[in-house]
C-alpha cells in the first residue's frame, strides 16, 4: 500500500517519516513514535481515550488520518513534561485531587483540559464538564477530574496575576 | 489500519472535481467523523476515497458584497461557532453545530459533511434549513445553485449529481436580518448523543413588535430528512404576539410532519416534542427579538 512522506511538529521536535495511508494518527504516535499515552480505546471518536492536541485543537486520533498531520503541530501528554521527566502541574492536580483509577483515560483528559488551563477566560464547572464530555472514565465518577482542572486553572491564574 | 481502497488525494477544487467524474463511485473524505467509523465497522470497507480534507480553499467564513454570508464547506463545526460573522448575525447556528456530539468531534466533524450525510438528525440541518441557505454544487461542467430546501431525497440521499461537489453554503442578508431565533435539542445525554428531535424557529418581527413579520420553523427526525414546517409558518406569518400563537403554530407543526418509531423514541413522544419544542423555541425567539406575547 502506498507509503507517504509526512513531515510535522510532535513535542515541539520537528520530524518526518513515510506512513501508509491507510494508518490513523493513533497508529504513526504509537507505532513510529512511541508515544503510547495515547490510548487506543474504542477507536470509533467515542471516548477520548486518544485525545491529542492538533494545532491547539483537542481532536480524537483515532479517526484522524496520520496522512492529515502534515505540517501540523502536535501535542501529546508526553510533550507536557520537561527535559528531566518532571510533570506539569494538571498531571500533578489528578494525582492530588484522586481524579485517577485505572488511568487508562487520564492522558485523553489531560489533553483535553489544556485549552481550559491555557485559556485566559474562567470557565465556570459547567463549561468545564462541556470540555471535557468527548472523554469517558468509567472508574472516577467525573467529579475530582473536574476538581483537578478547576485546580489548575485557579492556580495558573493566580500565578499570572503575581507575575504581573 | 483503515480497510480503504484507493485514496485519490486532488491538490485543488479543480482537481477534486476531476476526480469526483472521473471516480464516481469513490466517496469524498471530509472531516471522516461519518465514514472512518463506517469503514471501520466493515459497512464501508474497501471503499475508494477522495480526500478533500487539506483542501484550504474550501475552510471559512465570509461575507460577500450584498451581505450575504458564505460558509466554505469544510469548516469544522467549532469554527462555525466561534466565528465573529456567525456570533453577529446568525447565532442560532453557531449554537446548534455546538450541540453536536463533544469538543473532539466538533473539531474534526464539518458542516458541509453534516449536509451531504443526508441524515435528519443532523444538527446543522434544521436550522439551515430555517434560514433558507442555497448551496452551491459544483462540478467540472460548471455551477448549480440550489435551495438546501430541494436538497434532501430520502434518508441518506441527497440532490448531489454526477461529479458533483458541495463547494459553499450561503445565506442572504434578507434571510438573517433583523431575524432572531433558536434551535432546540433534545436527546437523553447531553454530550454525544444524537437528537431524538431538534427543532430550528427564527422570526422577524414587525417594527411595532406587536405581530410575527415572518416565522419559520425547521424540524430534525420529525421526518425522513430535515424538513421545514411550512404549514405551521403560514399560520404563525402576521399573527399577533398573544396567546393563541404558541399552541396554534405547534398544532400547525404537527401536520407538516411525518415521525416515525425507533428504538430511540416512539413516534407518539416525537409528536410531543414536536409540539413542545416548537412552542418553547418560538417563545424563545419573539423574547430575543423583543417581543413579549401578550404584552
Amino acid at each position: 500500500m502506498a507509503k507517504k512522506l509526512i513531515t510535522c511538529t510532535i513535542n515541539g521536535e520537528k520530524v518526518e517519516n513515510y506512513v501508509d495511508v491507510r494508518a490513523s494518527l493513533t497508529d504513526m504516535l504509537r507505532n513510529d513514535y512511541e508515544l503510547t499515552s495515547v490510548k487506543k480505546g474504542c477507536e470509533v471518536g467515542e471516548c477520548g481515550a486518544c485525545t491529542v492536541l492538533i494545532n491547539g485543537e483537542p481532536f480524537n486520533s483515532c479517526i484522524y488520518l496520520a496522512i492529515w498531520a502534515d505540517g501540523k503541530d502536535i501535542l501529546t501528554l508526553e510533550g507536557l513534561t520537561d527535559k528531566e521527566g518532571t510533570i506539569s502541574d494538571i498531571q500533578q492536580a489528578f494525582i492530588d485531587e484522586g481524579a485517577v483509577q485505572c488511568g487508562f483515560c487520564t492522558p485523553g483528559f489531560i489533553m483535553s483540559s489544556l485549552p481550559i488551563i491555557n485559556s485566559d477566560r474562567e470557565f465556570t464547572r459547567d463549561e468545564i464538564k462541556k470540555n471535557i464530555s468527548g472523554n469517558f472514565c468509567r472508574c472516577t465518577g467525573y467529579q475530582n477530574i473536574v476538581n483537578a482542572i478547576e485546580k489548575t486553572a485557579k492556580a495558573r491564574k493566580a500565578n499570572k496575576t503575581r507575575q504581573k | 489500519m483503515y480497510d480503504f481502497n484507493n485514496l485519490y488525494e486532488p491538490k485543488d477544487i479543480r482537481e477534486a472535481l476531476q476526480m469526483k467524474m472521473e471516480y464516481p463511485n469513490a466517496l469524498i473524505l471530509a472531516g471522516g467523523s461519518d465514514i472512518l467509523i463506517k469503514i471501520r465497522s466493515g459497512r464501508l470497507a474497501g471503499c475508494d476515497l477522495i480526500n478533500i480534507y487539506g483542501l484550504e480553499e474550501l475552510r471559512g467564513i465570509c461575507m460577500e458584497d450584498d451581505g450575504t454570508i458564505l460558509i466554505r464547506p469544510l469548516t469544522s463545526f467549532s469554527h462555525v461557532t466561534a466565528h465573529p460573522l456567525i456570533k453577529q448575525y446568525i447565532p442560532t447556528l453557531g449554537e446548534a453545530v455546538d450541540q453536536i456530539g463533544g469538543p473532539q468531534i466538533r473539531n474534526i466533524g464539518t458542516i458541509g459533511g453534516n449536509i451531504c450525510n443526508g441524515v435528519t438528525s443532523a444538527d446543522s440541518a434544521s436550522t439551515l434549513k430555517a434560514f433558507d441557505a442555497m448551496l452551491e454544487l459544483s462540478s467540472i461542467n460548471g455551477v448549480r445553485i440550489l435551495p438546501y430546501a430541494e436538497f434532501s431525497l430520502g434518508p441518506g440521499k441527497v440532490d448531489l449529481r454526477e461529479g458533483e461537489l458541495l463547494t459553499g453554503i450561503r445565506i442572504t442578508k434578507d434571510s438573517y436580518e433583523n431575524t432572531y431565533g433558536q434551535y432546540l435539542k433534545y436527546s437523553m445525554r447531553k454530550a454525544m448523543d444524537i437528537a431524538t428531535l431538534g427543532c430550528s424557529v427564527n422570526v422577524r418581527l414587525t417594527k411595532d413588535k406587536k405581530a410575527i413579520d415572518r416565522l419559520r420553523i425547521g424540524f430534525g427526525v420529525a421526518a425522513p430528512t430535515p424538513i421545514r414546517a411550512t404549514t405551521a409558518e403560514t399560520a404563525g406569518n402576521g399573527h399577533v404576539l398573544d396567546s393563541s400563537l404558541l399552541d396554534l403554530v405547534a398544532g400547525k407543526a404537527c401536520e407538516d410532519v411525518n415521525p416515525r418509531t425507533s428504538w430511540r423514541a416512539s413516534k407518539e413522544f416525537r409528536m410531543h416534542l414536536i409540539k413542545e419544542l416548537a412552542k418553547r423555541a418560538l417563545k424563545t425567539s419573539i423574547e430575543k427579538a423583543g417581543g413579549k406575547i401578550d404584552g
